[in-house]
């Protein structure tokens, strides 16, 4: 198994690394529905963790395995955060649209 | 022993603090309990303290508690009572508990009652810690307590815009001379490590007479006393001061308070006689101050302005005394002073009263039949302050002159026209107050009344006082044994007492030269207000050059608001404008111009959070970029 990963040119990881990124990045930008950047974040930071993990079976070490597994964890809490406050907000403005998120515009 | 000389500053001190605290919801009545019953309580404990010092010959030391404890000395919070303190306490308490009284009538109708009182109360208890402190830190704290007094005192009525005036005067004028009280002390404890009156006193006595530190600190504290006690230059206040309710004038202005200069010097006695430099000035400021409030006094028409006058005059007379080496002459005139000066003010509060409030001494005349205790009393003060044996002022006024006469002849004759000007005025008043015919208006003279008891029997008390007073120091020439002079002599440091070696037959001599002069001008003061009926000129007739200068009182205010009022005006002019002009400019210009930035940039938080992540995008991009680039 860990043979075959090797086997695969690490190029090829960092181009789906990037790909995913970039989508996330112009998911952010673009959309106006708080929940799709959410989700748009999630796959910048899950792509990170893809390279994360594909390096460490490159370089034989496991220690990075182990701490993706940790970011996953972190991640997890995270999203209970914002959806949390997501749902404030829904509460508060009958809507997730980020461009109603203006009140404190000085 | 102790207890009793902690308590007797405390009492006033409670009296205040309860009446100070409450003075909106107290009636009348506790008020006058508290605040007489505390300074009387004082003045019983003030006795049984003098009798004590008087048998045992002893001071009586008590340290309340250690106040600022440095490496090598430390200051105490400590009163002393030794012959000095002890007859002062009896003059202040004694003195201010018939003032109180008095006050009880004379302010009966005020609305400012418990406040009068509160006050009075606060300035009994700084003048005790003035004259109890065992160093010059305590007293410097009565000596500002005191001023504060004094200000809110003259103040009292403060709705009345000139008299806050007065009393500002009188605060910054004494501030003149507290600074050089204080940097006295600097000297003193920089030379001798210790404000402690032992401590100074005893290092001293090793330094030689005209030591160059001790000339600079004695002048300096006598700095102080010019300025407590109205002296040339500083004495302009005390007139103003008159603004105050005339038992303030009577207990702060001319018994207790504008002496402290005189018992700060005798106090300081072991250094002012090593340093005879400071002691001429002393002399020479206090002849000059005698004869020149005398001759201003001679003009004046305010019944408290002459008195006011009168007073800077005896106590230039005292420090003619203190000059001379009269110390205990000094004390015995600032004995005497208070029962006659006290007497006089209070007399002319008195009259005042019957007045409804006239204080022209041209409105007044042939007051004697309407107010005969009142007339009676300002009688004996009158002839007390003017030296007429047997009163007071005989002896102690002859005292002084006695020494002056012994040291320097000058002084002498200046002091003996000085005696003969106060005779001439204070009769000039007394004529013009109570011969006569009556010059007011008919409403005055309907309302014209005696006093009530509670101010009478004080005034009863005082003059009594006045004539008997004298006793306490009669001259070896008279078969007295100088009794206040034993007293006080332990104090003197030793070897360094003026004895006066006149013979007796010169003395009677001087005597009779001062009482026949004295006794003259109170005849020329007869034939003139009394029998020619003279009345002064009203306020802006023309008046020859001479009598002009003195009825505006020399023009010292006026010369005083040329050479630093107009002076310090125009710097504060040109300050203020550099303050507007330029500080202000400066500083606004900053203000504004960061406001002005703040209105150019705020647009930029438009609040749209895809705006904002387009730009934390591309600013990380350019980062980068900017990274790889170098």
């Amino acid at each position: 198994m860990v043979d075959t990963i090797q086997l695969m040119p690490i190029s090829y990881y960092l181009s789906l690394c990037s790909l995913l990124f970039a989508i996330g990045v112009v998911g952010v930008l673009i959309k106006r529905n708080a929940l799709v950047i959410f989700m748009s974040i999630e796959l910048m930071l899950n792509s990170i963790n893809l390279l994360l993990a594909a390096f460490s079976v490159y370089h034989n070490n496991a220690a990075g395995q182990i701490l993706v597994i940790f970011i996953m964890v972190v991640a997890a809490a995270e999203v209970a955060a914002g959806l949390s406050i997501l749902v404030v907000t829904y509460r508060k403005n009958n809507s997730i649209d980020m461009n109603l998120l203006n009140q404190l515009k000085g | 022993m102790n207890t009793l000389v902690a308590l007797v500053p405390i009492l006033p001190l409670l009296s205040f603090i309860v009446l100070g605290l409450n003075f909106k919801r107290l009636p009348k009545v506790v008020t006058s309990l508290m605040a007489c019953g505390s300074v009387l309580v004082s003045f019983v404990l003030a006795v049984v303290l003098f009798f004590h010092v008087k048998e045992a010959g002893t001071a009586v030391n008590v340290t309340l508690f250690e106040w600022l404890p440095t490496a090598s000395s430390s200051m105490g919070f400590s009163f002393v009572v030794d012959p000095i303190s002890s007859l002062m306490i009896l003059i202040v308490t004694g003195v201010g508990f018939l003032i109180h009284v008095y006050s009880i009538g004379y302010m009966f109708n005020d609305e400012g009652f418990n406040r009068f009182f509160a006050y009075m109360n606060l300035f009994v208890f700084s003048m005790l810690v003035l004259v109890l402190g065992s160093n010059y830190l305590m007293m410097f704290i009565g000596w500002e307590g005191v001023g504060l007094c004094s200000y809110l005192l003259i103040g009292f009525w403060f709705k009345n815009h000139d008299y806050n005036n007065a009393a500002k005067k009188a605060f910054i004028m004494n501030r003149i001379g507290d600074l050089g009280f204080l940097l006295g002390m600097f000297v003193l404890y920089y030379q001798f490590g210790s404000l402690d009156y032992q401590t100074v006193f005893a290092k001293a006595t090793l330094l030689e007479s005209g030591n160059m530190t001790l000339t600079i600190a004695t002048m300096l504290l006598f700095v102080g006393a010019i300025g407590k006690s109205a002296q040339i230059p500083l004495f302009t206040w005390l007139p103003d001061a008159m603004a105050g309710p005339t038992p303030v004038s009577a207990l702060i202005h001319a018994a207790t308070m504008v002496t402290a200069g005189v018992y700060m010097v005798v106090r300081s006695q072991a250094l002012f006689v090593l340093a005879p430099t400071t002691l001429m000035v002393i002399a020479i400021v206090g002849i000059i101050t005698a004869l020149f409030a005398a001759t201003i006094a001679i003009f004046q028409n305010d019944i408290k302005k002459v008195l006011a006058y009168s007073t800077v005059s005896q106590l230039g007379y005292m420090f003619v005394g203190l000059g001379m080496g009269a110390f205990t002459g000094a004390m015995f005139h600032l004995t005497t002073h208070a029962f006659f000066k006290a007497l006089l003010f209070l007399a002319a509060g008195s009259v005042i009263h019957a007045m409804s409030g006239e204080q022209d001494i041209r409105k007044m005349g042939g007051l004697r039949k309407a107010v005969p205790i009142t007339w009676l009393v300002f009688l004996i003060g009158t002839i007390a302050i003017s030296g007429i044996p047997p009163f007071s002022g005989f002896f102690s006024k002859d005292e002084i002159l006695l020494h002056a006469f012994e040291h320097n002849k000058i002084i002498w004759v200046l002091g003996i026209v000085g005696s003969l000007m106060t005779a001439f005025y204070m009769f000039r008043l007394f004529f013009l107050t109570f011969a006569g015919t009556f010059r007011g208006s008919d409403t005055q003279k309907h309302h014209l009344h005696e006093s009530p008891k509670s101010m009478t029997v004080p005034l009863a008390i005082l003059a009594i006082l006045s004539v008997f007073g004298g006793l306490i120091n009669i001259p070896g020439v008279f078969g007295g044994s100088s009794e206040l002079h034993m007293f006080l002599s332990p104090m003197y440091s030793a070897g360094k007492e003026v004895i006066v070696e006149v013979s007796h037959s010169t003395e009677i001599l001087l005597m009779i030269i001062a009482v026949l002069g004295a006794i003259a001008m109170i005849a020329f003061a007869w034939f003139r207000f009394v029998k020619m009926a003279a009345i002064p000129i009203s306020n802006d007739a023309k008046r020859p050059l001479f009598t002009n200068l003195l009825y505006h009182k020399y023009y010292i205010d006026e010369v005083y608001a040329f050479l630093i009022e107009k002076p310090m005006l125009w710097l504060s002019g040109i300050l203020h404008w550099f303050d507007v002009q330029i500080v202000d400019r400066a500083v606004n210009s900053l203000g504004n111009s960061i406001l002005w930035l703040g209105t150019k940039a705020r647009p930029l938080q438009t609040g749209n959070i895809g705006f904002y992540m387009i730009v934390m995008v591309l600013s990380i991009v350019a980062f980068m970029v900017f990274g790889l680039m170098i």
